[in-house]
């Protein structure tokens, strides 16, 4: 129970990736704080977590909102603590080739998987900083080093919190604050779903390990960076693509 | 209770990581203390809990000494 008496923050943990992170956090003795976007959403979480016998509980914040992100964490220091784990999971996809991008698939996807990392991080660095202890560690993707066409914003974002990350490395290390990318390959969650049949099998030819993985796998390595036998991991990207891209 | 100046002075050694004997209030934190930018902020974040205040950066800034951060928060609170 390496991570037992922390408090982790993981947004967008209803479901796919970040479900799969809060769990694995969790079963690491941390008390998991998950965020969804609807009440429905954190209602889930904290069914989950309660029923698998975990400390923690699900809030409704909005990423993409700066005073939701306040009230979520006012909230969380009052009725848990500081966090010194931050996992930046919640994101969404505005696909489309650019020439036919929309001004609001850009922000959109810009403001809720970059904005928001930014933010989050913000609001949580006092804590850990006070504590000489912290965990940020941020889901990019596979195609902020590969690129993808239709994915110019999704790419752009993703990339921009690789960035942040090796910044946020440099100012914040000699603090005992780690900050650290996973950038999961093609992996079975609902995101992937949407992909019709030709892009899955397009995609399945190019990947070595011959199969998708599992939002399990993710987490594992989430886990590990989160953990004290990391702490001279910091400012990397760890890929999780089953060889699909090696950077 | 202590004086403004005793807090200032527990506080800035705290944070630096600092001897009590070396923080004389002409201290500068920079140059004198050690401190880099970071510690800085972290300076400023530990004095706004102590004295229940908010420091604006643009006023942060300017507090380069233990003096001057005596100085301002005997204005401010």
């Amino acid at each position: 129970m390496s991570l037992a008496g922390k408090i982790a923050l993981v947004t967008g943990a209803s479901r796919g990736i970040g479900k799969a992170i809060a769990d694995s956090l969790a079963a690491q003795g941390a008390t998991v704080v998950g965020t969804a976007t609807t009440q429905a959403g954190a209602d889930a979480i904290t069914d989950y977590l309660k029923s698998a016998g975990y400390d923690g509980f699900g809030i409704v914040m909005n990423v993409a909102d700066p005073e939701s992100i306040d009230a979520g964490l006012k909230k969380i220091g009052e009725d848990a603590g500081a966090p010194l784990i931050l996992v930046n999971n919640a994101g969404i996809t505005r696909d489309n080739l650019l020439m036919r991008l929309k001004d609001d698939d850009w922000a959109d996807v810009i403001e809720t998987n970059l904005a928001s990392v930014y933010r989050t991080s913000k609001a949580v660095l006092r804590g850990m900083a006070k504590a000489r202890w912290g965990r940020i560690i941020n889901v990019s993707s596979v195609v902020a080093g590969m690129g993808n066409p239709g994915q110019a914003n999704y790419c752009a974002a993703k990339a921009g919190v690789e960035g942040f990350t090796r910044s946020l490395a440099k100012e914040m290390s000699n603090r005992g604050i780690t900050s650290n990318c996973v950038a999961p390959g093609f992996i079975d969650t609902d995101m992937t779903k949407k992909l019709d049949d030709k892009q899955r099998e397009a995609m399945l030819e190019i990947i070595p390990a011959g199969r998708l993985g599992q939002p399990e796998e993710v987490a594992a390595v989430v886990s590990f960076l989160a953990s004290d036998a990391a702490g001279y991991v910091t400012g990397e990207t760890i890929q999780v693509n089953g060889g699909m891209y090696m950077g | 209770m202590s004086t403004v100046e005793e807090r200032v002075k527990k506080i800035v050694c705290e944070q630096l990581g600092v001897k009590e004997s070396e923080v004389q209030s002409t201290s500068s934190f920079v140059e004198d203390l050690g401190a880099d930018s970071l510690d800085t902020v972290e300076l400023v974040m530990a004095l706004e809990e102590e004295f229940e205040t908010e420091i604006p950066d643009e006023e942060a800034e300017k507090l380069a000494s233990v003096q001057d951060a005596i100085d301002y928060i005997v204005a401010h609170t």
